[in-house]
């Protein structure tokens, strides 16, 4: 048995040569068509897609994990953390896309987060007036229904909503990154942030749930609370679903699983993307712009799709922002800095890695909280890490690498994982793609057919394993 | 018409304070092709370091009640290290700077001293030149510091990362001053060193001794570095080092010399910059405000819009952004002044994204 039989390499949603022949065809035949060949350790796209599902299954069973048990286990406090956690890593992640995969930096995305949150409060706070969701609470709107109720669709319906409208805002911005690079879309990114800041500050005061019923939407959107802020909006993200009021009504809403499952879709999308043809494009693009051209890219549509991806979950993230319990959406709060902030934690996670942009959002939402007694210094501190960062190590402290790129999570987790999950669960890695051809190399060098293969003991394990 | 005259006059005052802080971002663009993030920053820290000394001048702090004695510690503890840096910076170098350096130390003492001269004689107006140029002094220091700390090591790296590197050096100062025991997060005044008092009235609208001021000092420093620029031995290998690098070096010219005397031009003139601007308008705010962090940017935006590389184009940059905010503000809605700004840059961007007098540069391989 050689070591490639070992591992069970290659069952990844593509069908390797170890992940078995699907339509039956000998692969190895030098006589047939090339297409023919490789189309042959293509499963069922049927098949593929389910598998390409199981990911986000896996994250919203965590979702769902974290505010069950996890939540009450950590009490109030912590648990808002982890919800900040989880917002902090959707915005991140969404910018990793730009700054990260495709190299176009933006310092502006709180921009597209203000837009996404704007729109969805609008949605959510005139559409339940508009409903008739009223009731006398502090909050003038009702948080209506409980756990994937009324209200949480409406709340979801917002975020989607939210989303497809920061998405828009993103092709306008990156429209004109086509004829820029670098230092000026920068800027360009920046006065857009600017501008969707002053236009938010120009409109008038919320109006109140009383009089809101008969206004219409244009009329709404003309009052989204100014400089002030939208006060009043619902609170959907909020970390303890199982609080109840003095009259025993829930008050709480699932915000750690809305986040989460969230994060997983943007994950899931995420690592999909990097490793498609697409992300590998916006990688070239990244690397360098004219040779990606001479390459045949097509740079400007690489970059204004990453910038529609990158907007739309900021807007998801934006939405989740405007509806966290304890938050007054205000446009000085999206401002300049928060833009800032993000852009510290996916340099510092490291450009393209999105293990490590998660870590970097994870602890530079913890870390501040932690040490409340030296808020003071947290900015000078980042600040200072920016620069030490980019002179000592330019790619971050991940590079382009995510976890389990890294040695030891090579060594000690990757087969310990396998042995547990089989070969269902586990997302293809670049690593094995050697085994695969070390596999096939070694069959066909000693003449055998792949048939051979089929009733190799590394089949039967996983088999037994999944 | 009074309307019209009076704003014609406030556009220009702004202007110029733009264009000083503009040329800042040109310069080093011109020879370095990346965007010093930062620059607002040393502004700012102009304007803070100006009022520091002002206050020390005049002897008395109006409304933050520390005593201006303090503030001289302060500031001769980091002309010390401003300088000491610089002399190190020098020496491990071996570069012949060294003269340059130890004059501008020695200056600076002379300075401080008729600034204390200045303070138990003379009529405050005196002390702006003084003030001025230490503010100068100060930011030049601080900017070759910040280009032999942060950028120097980033030389040869991609644009990307020599820009985050820019974002963090300015995250770094902003922060830092708004620490406790530098400038604090208290919005300050600015003690009145020139005279309000308006200097002659046409059709009604007073001209102030402060606008005339801003007006001609900038004019002043705009034409000293015009005739550096074009007309000097200093300012024909500062362009030829923004024309190509290598080629300047094989010709003698030290390039990194040439890009630290750079950075101290532009620095200074930021100072400038600072200068008038608390001058002009009297309450300095804390250095991470919103107002400080837009003002940075707006000079930038003239740069972009000049077509950054170019010093003639930064100036007329500077003053039609500045016409265009501030009429906007007078004859539109004075809440939107900041959109017209940005506007301006988007179009401009995309229409002539090299800038109104700007060359596009077709990118080789």
């Amino acid at each position: 048995m050689t070591d490639g039989e070992k591992k069970p390499a290659g069952q990844g949603p593509r069908g390797t040569l170890a992940g078995g022949n699907p339509r039956g065809v000998t692969v190895g035949d030098p006589t047939r068509p090339l297409a023919a060949r490789v189309g042959a350790f293509r499963p069922n796209p049927l098949v593929a897609g389910v598998r390409s599902l199981y990911p986000i299954v896996i994250g919203l069973v965590i979702a769902l994990l974290l505010q069950t048990l996890v939540a009450p286990m950590l009490g109030p406090f912590y648990a808002k953390l982890l919800l900040d956690i989880g917002i902090a890593i959707v915005l991140a992640g969404s910018l990793n896309i730009v700054n990260g995969f495709a190299g176009q930096f933006s310092i502006g995305h709180a921009g597209f987060m203000m837009v996404g949150g704007y729109a969805s409060a609008l949605v959510t706070y005139y559409g339940s007036i508009k409903l008739g969701w009223l009731a006398p609470n502090a909050y003038g709107v009702d948080v209506h229904g409980g756990f994937l109720g009324s209200g949480d669709m409406l709340f979801l319906f917002s975020c989607v909503f939210a989303g497809v409208v920061a998405a828009l805002a993103g092709l306008v911005v990156g429209l004109p990154s086509l004829r820029l690079r670098g230092d000026y879309l920068a800027i360009v990114t920046l006065g857009f942030g600017e501008i969707v800041r002053v236009l938010v500050q120009q409109t008038s005061d919320v109006i109140e749930p009383a009089k809101a019923a008969g206004a219409s939407w244009l009329t709404a959107a003309k009052h989204l609370g100014g400089p002030l802020g939208f006060t009043g909006t619902p609170t959907y993200v909020s970390p303890t679903p199982w609080l109840e009021n003095a009259a025993g009504e829930q008050t709480g809403h699932a915000g750690i699983f809305f986040a989460y499952a969230i994060v997983s879709v943007l994950l899931v999308a995420c690592y999909r993307l990097k490793s498609s043809s697409k992300g590998r494009e916006l990688l070239a693009v990244r690397e360098n712009e004219i040779a990606a051209e001479a390459m045949g890219i097509n740079t400007a549509r690489a970059k204004v799709v990453a910038f529609v991806t990158a907007a739309f979950f900021a807007g998801v993230g934006g939405a989740l922002f405007a509806h966290e319990i304890g938050v007054t959406l205000n446009p000085k709060e999206l401002g300049f800095q928060k833009s800032i902030d993000l852009v510290i934690m996916v340099v510092l996670g490291g450009m393209g890695s999105i293990t490590g942009v998660v870590l970097a959002a994870a602890i530079l939402t913890l870390l501040p909280e932690l040490f409340r007694e030296f808020a003071e210094y947290r900015m000078p501190v980042y600040a200072l890490a920016l620069i030490i960062v980019m002179i000592v190590r330019p790619q971050g402290l991940f590079g382009i690498k995510e976890l389990w790129d890294l040695g030891f999570w090579r060594r000690y987790v990757i087969p310990v994982w396998r042995k547990i999950a089989g070969g269902w669960l586990i997302p293809k890695g670049e690593g094995d793609l050697p085994a695969a051809i070390a596999k096939r190399l070694s069959t066909e060098r000693a003449g055998g057919e792949l048939a051979k293969a089929k009733d190799s003991p590394s089949q039967g394990a996983r088999r037994n394993g999944s | 018409m009074t309307k019209l005259l009076q704003t014609f006059v406030n556009s220009l005052a702004l202007g110029s304070l733009y264009a000083l802080t503009a040329l800042g971002y040109t310069l080093v663009y011109g020879v370095l092709r990346f965007i010093n993030f930062a620059h607002s920053d040393v502004f700012t820290v102009g304007a803070w370091a100006s009022f520091t000394l002002a206050t020390g001048a005049v002897g008395h702090a109006a409304s933050s009640g520390v005593s201006g004695d303090k503030l001289y510690v302060l500031m001769g503890l980091w002309t010390a290290v401003a300088v000491g840096l610089t002399l190190f910076h020098h020496y491990r170098r071996g570069l012949p700077l060294e003269g340059v350096a130890k004059a501008l130390g020695a200056g600076s003492v002379f300075l401080v001293g008729l600034l204390l001269w200045v303070r138990s004689n003379a009529t405050p107006t005196l002390s702006v030149v003084p003030v001025m140029l230490l503010a100068m002094i100060l930011c030049a220091m601080l900017g070759v510091t910040i280009e032999f700390l942060a950028y120097r090591p980033l030389r040869r790296a991609p644009r990307l990362n020599v820009l985050i590197t820019a974002i963090g050096v300015s995250l770094f100062l902003q922060n830092v001053g708004q620490l406790k025991f530098v400038f604090g997060t208290q919005p300050q005044r600015m003690p009145a060193l020139v005279e309000d008092r308006s200097l002659l009235e046409i059709a009604g609208v007073h001209i102030r001794l402060v606008d005339v001021l801003v007006v001609v000092l900038a004019a002043v420093l705009l034409f000293a570095l015009e005739a550096l620029v074009y007309r000097s031995k200093l300012g024909r290998a500062m362009r030829a080092v923004s024309f190509d690098e290598r080629v300047a070096s094989l010709m003698g010219i030290d390039v990194n010399r040439i890009i630290t005397i750079t950075f101290a031009i532009g620095s200074a003139l930021a100072a400038a910059g600072g200068l008038l601007f608390a001058l002009k308008y009297e309450s300095i705010k804390q250095p991470a405000d919103a107002t400080w962090v837009l003002l940075g940017l707006k000079a930038f935006v003239a740069a972009v819009v000049g077509g950054i590389g170019n010093v003639r184009g930064a100036v007329a940059g500077a003053l039609l952004i500045s016409f265009v905010e501030v009429f906007g503000a007078a004859y539109l809605s004075p809440h939107m002044r900041d959109l017209y700004v940005f506007v301006i840059l988007i179009a401009v961007l995309l229409f002539r994204p090299s800038g109104l007098f700007g060359k596009s540069v077709v990118e080789k391989v």
